[in-house]
């Protein structure tokens, strides 16, 4: 682990396995000079396509240009904030409202609680990297108090989603974080607890792919059926046509 | 040393465009808006060079295509996420491009690796007559002077890396180097060419 910082070019240019890159960008969180040096390192690999320029045939334009039009650019990162004490956790971020107004209608539901720490890791592993690089991954993010960051990231096809945290603080003492994916009838959905570390990535439990939302809530220790708390972040998904 | 910055000059090195040639930025934040005026522009500036290297990692036509496709499909949807503060259009492009092509032969060939070697005969370089083939052309013989200052080991790792869509242990072993050797040597070559060509300093 000592010399991580040398994959930083491997990376840079994808020559890197899915094990590696993952660790690589687990890596990248924390180390602000492999950051500035992958930024540096692919505008120099960007320039060595210059190389290889190649005019695409004209059909891939006309397909391209017939696509887009069904296709709802993503709006820019959402940010919001919230702070450390327990009463702003709970506030909505404002732009989930909608999505949040569901919560408070919930149904009763017996529903297993499947907390992460039960998988086998290297299974969770590469089940996380299947998702992250999934062609059609789309990421919601939210920002969270302080430094703390947190995204979404949804392979519909895969019907799986990611939870990827930076510089999550702890949750407050007997209590933990929860995850929910709400369903098309509004419902929050049990996906999974959080374990207790700053930066990481988690899968979800659950159908994500007909999911309308993943949430976060914080939830006496163990995990509730349903949320207890508003969420403290909510990530709304993108609408398949 | 804040390495890569959206200043007024070009954080990518390029040589300053001439008036005509295509002000990406602008292409990409309209774009995000849903311009789709701007976007074919977008596409009609970079398609050359996005096809180009996904020819060459993939090459095979037909896959090649789509590859293309899908990869532009993704600029357009996550458009917005672009942040000139971390890097140029053209960076963040070209690493959308090369990623997917790279996971689109390794997909593949989890059943039937390539054997072909890397060289093949060299690709068509179809340019054609607007601005941005000019520039690009210009830029090519830099980066070729460029490559020229890395050291035949160092050169021949990169390539193997970038245009062969290798990971670096597949390249050590390519060239019968011990597991670590081709990592360093893809680094040294790459932050060489990115000192020589004056990137983002
Ligand atoms: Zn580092």
């Amino acid at each position: 682990m000592s010399d991580i910082h040398g994959l930083v070019g491997a990376y840079a240019i994808d020559a890197v396995d899915d094990i590696e890159r993952e660790r690589f960008e687990q890596h990248l969180e924390d180390c602000a000079d492999c950051r500035d040096e992958v930024a540096t390192l692919r505008e120099a690999g960007a320039m060595l396509s210059s190389l290889t320029t190649t005019q695409p045939p004209s059909s891939v334009r006309d397909r391209l240009m017939a696509d887009i039009s069904t296709v709802r650019p993503l709006p820019p990162p959402v940010t919001s904030l919230s702070q450390h004490s327990e009463k702003r956790r709970r506030r909505w971020f404002p732009a989930a409202v909608a999505a949040a107004a569901a919560v408070a209608v919930l149904g009763g539901g017996a529903v297993v609680l499947q907390p992460w720490q039960d998988q086998g890791t290297q299974q969770q592993v590469t089940a996380t990297a299947r998702v992250l690089q999934a062609p059609d991954a789309e990421e919601v993010s939210a920002k969270l108090d302080g430094d703390a960051a947190a995204k979404v990231v949804r392979s519909p096809k895969l019907g799986q989603a990611v939870l990827v945290t930076k510089d999550m603080p702890s949750a407050p003492d007997g209590k933990v974080y929860q995850l929910w994916l709400q369903n098309t009838e509004g419902r929050m959905v049990p996906a999974g607890l959080m374990p207790d570390e700053a930066n990481q990535k988690v899968l979800l439990d659950g159908d994500a792919a007909s999911a309308t939302a993943a949430g976060i809530t914080v939830e006496p220790d163990g995990g509730s059926k349903e949320p207890t708390t508003n969420p403290i972040a909510l990530f709304p998904f993108k609408q398949s046509a | 040393m804040k390495s890569v910055n959206g200043t007024s000059s070009d954080p990518s090195g390029h040589p300053p465009e001439g008036s005509g040639a295509p002000d990406l930025k602008g292409l990409f934040r309209r774009s995000a808006r849903g311009d789709e005026t701007a976007f074919g522009e977008l596409y009609d500036a970079t398609a050359a060079r996005v096809h180009g290297l996904v020819l060459r990692v993939v090459r095979d036509p037909a896959q090649s295509e789509e590859v293309t496709q899908e990869c532009f499909l993704e600029v357009w949807r996550t458009a917005s996420r672009f942040d000139p503060d971390r890097g140029s259009p053209l960076s963040w492009l070209m690493t959308i491009a090369h990623r997917r092509a790279v996971d689109r032969v390794r997909s593949a060939e989890a059943s039937s690796r390539r054997d072909s070697t890397y060289h093949d005969e060299s690709q068509p370089v179809d340019h054609d007559s607007t601005a941005e083939a000019a520039t690009t052309a210009i830029e090519a013989k830099r980066v070729r002077l460029a490559m020229q200052s890395l050291t035949e080991a160092q050169r021949e790792a990169l390539e193997l890396a970038y245009f062969g869509g290798y990971t670096h242990t597949e390249v050590a072993s390519m060239l019968d180097l011990p597991v670590g050797t081709a990592k360093t040597r893809i680094r040294d070559g790459l932050i060489r060419l990115r000192d020589t060509l004056g990137v983002a300093q």
